[in-house]
């Protein structure tokens, strides 16, 4: 597996809210679900991205570890990263070699216990230190009407994780209407507490932030209307998940 | 080897045989690694005092800016009586003193330029006195005068098609910091006796012209030396002896600082870095159970409260420049030893405790000199300010201590400067932006379309070629370089003449190190220009007379601000060939040439004067400010930008590059904890790779569009805001630097 090209979407130096410390970041083009509250609709389809092998994407990370101190390092978001799981392992190992901190920000929705994918991500885990598990919706329907994909893998995912024990944090966008409804937080604070690998739970209030790119690709926004969760809501999730349990993150 | 009662506890032998206040710190000062647990709360004088100064500052943002103006007497150390914050609570001043008989009432300063101290006074609806008028055009010449006498066409012209700009001919130079500190350690008359001393011995009696000027000037500061006594004795102090005490040290050095702003009305009037000299004292009076640590806070929030209260008569054009009112009175805390020792102390911590207790201000102009090898409390204390406040600005002390030693001030918004031995002639800016379009226009203003720099062969072809644009761009650099150096040789030597800084001189060594700072504005424009004329492809679009006036460029280009060498390159390229053309000149009293990226809100104004360029900034727009990329040219990020500007060799800019940056508190982290060690990161990361200088801006820009629209709301009033080199009340400013500061980058990925 030599000079497997990575199609990038775009680059943050400065993450800071994408895994421990400092990160930098980059957001990989692609992703197999739809969700309605997406932030970055422009890594779904055929767009412009930018070509670079593992290598080089390493060498332009690496000019800004002196910002990442003890936690920082590198976190490949997307999209949905795991759609380039070659190009990913290959920077991975490539990291792991300078000792950098490795995090994969994902949503599980092309994981598979399957081959060719479940040995490469199991390699993949080798080099891997943490990932942000997404868990849109619990619930299957509604996980459907939001992403436009059931969630049986991503759970399946949450599941495997735990059973090797790597660290995760469980992330939760809390939209109004769509991923707010108290017996589903219920049940989701339910499924995390059978894993045994969560580190940190959080739940990201729906930001409309990303509207414009929708109306710049010109894709219709279905959340029209829709209002960030007030401050009660927000609370009442951090409650019904019990955030506050999980602090294993701060070490 | 002198010794004095007041000095009693103190260690060290070099100090009390010389003036050596560095030596007094290094032998004397207590590190302190600790955190912020001990910090004490406003005292309910504190409260009390601040309290009336909000009232005043309130009437004075009412009156439109100014709240009372002299326009009789003409300001000088003994020209007024005593004057306190709130005659009812002077008692509760622990720091006395002001530069006029009452509070926020500006000083008539007219050796700078007549013309300006009555304008100054005509724009808030003052009428100045007309004798003084008499007395300042009949019978005594100021510096503005002495200017325009011996200024050249050729500069005349230069100077009005603002290709140099910002000059200080309507407007005193500054950017001296006296070592204020010397007033308390040694008392006055010690100084006295040393300046007498070198007139002693000055030059072996053959009276050559710089010999002459020599003993004139140390006669002058003799002279100040003295009034400042006078001065004190008007508050009822006798400052002839060294401090005994704290509370001495603090009044004593501000009676030092007051004499140089009641004499000047600098640009920028430093105070320098006092926290660590005036921690010896009380440390010294904790120990001895004399001082409690409410009354050490109370101390330095006394004298921070006089610092916010600074003022000088300014003229519109001026304001302009420099807005929302700033005197930089920049004051320094922590940075290392040359023995490798953090000059952190429990004062460095009080210092910026101020903004807690009295709330967020744009004066003193607080600055951190820092070092990945600061001690971890004091790092994230002093990022915990920051994002509370964004009031503080953070300078690297690795590259500064191998220049400047460990002993400098910051003389303006970002320069350093040897403390107490050395002064600096400051000289405004270069427009480099200008200057490439008068290098594809054969020298002709695309504004005036006056022909302003010597008629060379302009480029005449419709499409851009790098080569020939670099070799014109040198051509006209060498001119600029030439005529920029000569008129600041004017400047200053008039200022020397008219306007000498007699206070600030006496307390500096009479050895005397000189640097002459030029500066660059429009850096990043030349830099994407260049770029897009090398990189794309950049069509010329010409006026009925054939004058290039826009452009049109056709595909991407690398822009500085994202990490990429391609532009990047250009920048360092750019930095060191004005400085290798400045350093060809003579320059005055064999100043050493330094130069700088550091406009200031006079990005706008300078803005204004451009034409269009090939980067695609159209005429007129605001030029960005300092060493910061371009308006929209960052694509990957803060840190990505953040290494552009660190790339750029301090070295080559020794008065300073600035760059400012704003951050949405929520593209910081979650919560305080993640914000603060996040911010850490930044500033380690930044500073470890040489970079100079950064100012933090911890917000997002709706509160900015908030503030612009709703400066009545009570939230606003000290809403404080860092912009290149300085910080500002927000609502202070004009709508246009408003429109110019919201307009910026704000880093708010999430």
């Amino acid at each position: 597996m030599e000079n497997v090209i990575g199609r990038i979407h775009s680059i943050e130096s400065f993450g800071s809210v994408d895994g421990p410390g400092v990160r930098y970041i980059y957001f990989l083009h692609g992703c197999p679900l739809r969700c309605q509250f997406c932030h970055n609709p422009d890594t779904w389809g055929s767009k412009t991205y930018q070509e670079m092998t593992a290598q080089q994407a390493l060498d332009q990370a690496m000019k800004y570890r002196n910002y990442w101190g003890k936690k920082g390092g590198l976190t490949i978001s997307g999209g949905e990263p795991l759609l380039q799981i070659d190009f990913l392992l290959e920077l991975f190992k490539l990291a792991k070699k300078e000792g950098i901190h490795t995090c994969i920000d994902t949503s599980g929705g092309c994981f598979t216990r399957e081959e060719p994918f479940f040995s490469k991500f199991e390699e993949l885990m080798q080099y891997t230190d943490l990932l942000l598990v997404d868990i849109k919706e619990i619930n299957k329907e509604r996980h459907i009407q939001l992403t436009s994909k059931d969630n049986d893998n991503i759970l399946d995912m949450a599941r495997y994780l735990s059973d090797i024990n790597k660290p995760v944090w469980i992330r939760h966008v809390l939209v109004p209407e769509r991923s707010d409804f108290d017996e589903d937080l219920k049940e989701l604070d339910q499924f995390i507490k059978t894993l045994k690998n969560v580190e940190r739970v959080e739940v990201l209030p729906y930001h409309t932030l990303g509207i414009f790119k929708w109306q710049e690709l010109k894709i219709p926004y279905q959340l029209e209307g829709i209002n960030p969760p007030t401050k009660e809501r927000i609370e009442n999730a951090n409650q019904l998940l019990h955030t506050q349990d999980y602090q294993e993150f701060k070490k | 080897m002198l010794e004095k009662e007041q000095w009693k506890g103190f260690k060290g032998r070099l100090w009390k045989e010389e003036v050596n206040t560095r030596d007094f710190i290094q032998q004397n000062y207590k590190p302190y690694d600790g955190d912020e647990s001990f910090l004490a709360g406003p005292t309910e004088a504190t409260n009390k005092l601040w309290g009336k100064l909000q009232e005043l500052q309130k009437a004075e943002r009412a009156k439109g800016g100014v709240l009372d103006m002299e326009t009789e007497i003409v300001s000088g150390l003994t020209a007024y009586g005593p004057g306190y914050i709130d005659e009812s609570l002077k008692d509760l001043e622990k720091v006395v003193g002001l530069q006029t008989d009452k509070p926020l009432k500006r000083a008539f300063m007219p050796y700078g330029g007549i013309k300006m101290a009555e304008q100054a006074c005509q724009t808030y609806g003052y009428e100045p006195s007309e004798k003084l008028h008499e007395i300042f055009t009949k019978y005594h010449k100021t510096h503005n005068q002495g200017v325009f006498d011996v200024y050249t066409p050729e500069i005349k012209k230069a100077r009005h098609n603002k290709v140099i700009t910002g000059l200080p001919d309507t407007y005193g130079r500054g950017r001296i910091v006296g070592d204020y500190r010397r007033v308390a350690l040694y008392g006055i008359d010690f100084l006295i006796q040393e300046k007498l001393d070198d007139f002693a011995h000055c030059g072996s009696g053959s009276m050559t012209e710089d010999i002459i000027r020599r003993r004139e000037e140390l006669a002058e500061q003799v002279k100040a030396l003295k009034e400042m006594k006078e001065m004190a004795a008007i508050y009822g102090y006798d400052i002839s002896e060294p401090a005994k005490d704290a509370r001495e040290a603090f009044q004593w050095l501000y009676f030092g600082y007051l004499a140089a702003i009641k004499t000047q009305n600098g640009a920028a009037m430093s105070v320098g870095r006092v926290s660590t000299f005036l921690d010896i004292y009380i440390e010294r009076d904790l120990e001895a159970g004399i001082l409690t640590e409410e009354e050490a806070q109370e101390l330095v929030d006394h004298f921070v409260m006089k610092c916010r209260m600074v003022k000088f008569a300014r003229i519109p054009s001026y304001n302009q420049l420099f807005s929302g009112d700033p005197v930089w009175a920049t004051l320094e805390v922590a940075g290392l030893g040359t023995d490798g020792r953090s000059m952190v102390t429990k004062n460095c911590f009080r210092f910026l405790h101020t903004l807690e207790n009295m709330g967020p201000a744009p004066e003193p102009n607080l600055t951190v000199l820092y070092t990945e090898a600061l001690p971890e409390n004091f790092k994230k204390y002093t990022a915990k300010i920051s994002i509370n406040t964004s009031s503080v600005q953070y300078e690297n002390d690795d590259v500064m201590r191998p220049v400047w030693g460990d002993d400098y001030s910051i003389c303006c918004c970002v320069s350093a400067t040897q403390t107490g031995k050395e002064m600096q002639f400051f000289g405004a800016r270069a427009n480099l932006a200008k200057c490439l379009t008068y290098a594809i226009n054969g020298g002709i203003d695309e504004k005036t379309k006056e022909q302003v720099a010597p008629k060379y062969r302009p480029i005449t072809d419709e499409y851009l070629d790098y080569d020939v644009v670099m070799e014109r761009y040198d051509q006209m650099m060498e001119w600029l370089a030439d005529l920029y150096v000569n008129t600041l040789n004017l400047i200053q030597y008039m200022h020397d003449k008219y306007y000498y800084e007699a206070a600030e001189m006496a307390l500096i060594d009479t050895d005397v190190r000189r640097t002459f700072a030029t500066g660059i504005a429009g850096f990043s424009h030349v830099v994407d220009s260049l770029s897009a004329i090398k990189y794309a492809k950049v069509k010329t679009i010409r006026d009925e007379n054939g004058i290039v006036v826009d452009y049109e460029t056709e595909g991407d280009f690398p822009r500085y601000g994202n990490d990429d060498d391609r532009a990047d390159e250009i920048a360092v390229w750019l930095l060191g060939e004005f400085l290798a053309k400045i350093k060809k000149h003579h320059t005055y009293r064999n100043s050493e040439p330094t130069t700088s990226i550091l406009t200031i809100t006079s990005n706008v104004v300078y803005g204004k004067a451009t034409g269009s360029l090939p980067d695609g900034r159209k005429a007129g727009e605001p030029l960005s400010p300092g060493a910061n990329p371009s308006y929209g040219a960052e694509q990957n990020g803060l840190l990505a930008s953040l290494n552009s500007v660190a790339k750029l060799p301090y070295e080559w800019a020794l008065d300073g590059i600035s760059n400012t940056q704003t951050i949405n508190p929520d593209a910081l982290g979650h919560d305080e904890d993640e914000r603060i060690n996040n911010l850490v990161q930044v500033l380690d990361g930044y500073f470890e790779q040489g970079a100079h200088h950064l100012n933090v801006n911890v917000f997002g820009r709706e509160k900015l569009i908030d503030a612009m629209e709703h400066p009545e709301k009570e939230e606003y009033a000290n809403f404080t805001i860092r912009v290149s080199g300085y910080a500002v009340k927000f609502i202070d400013l004009t709508r246009e630097q408003q429109l110019d500061v919201i307009a910026r980058t704000c880093h708010d990925h999430m």
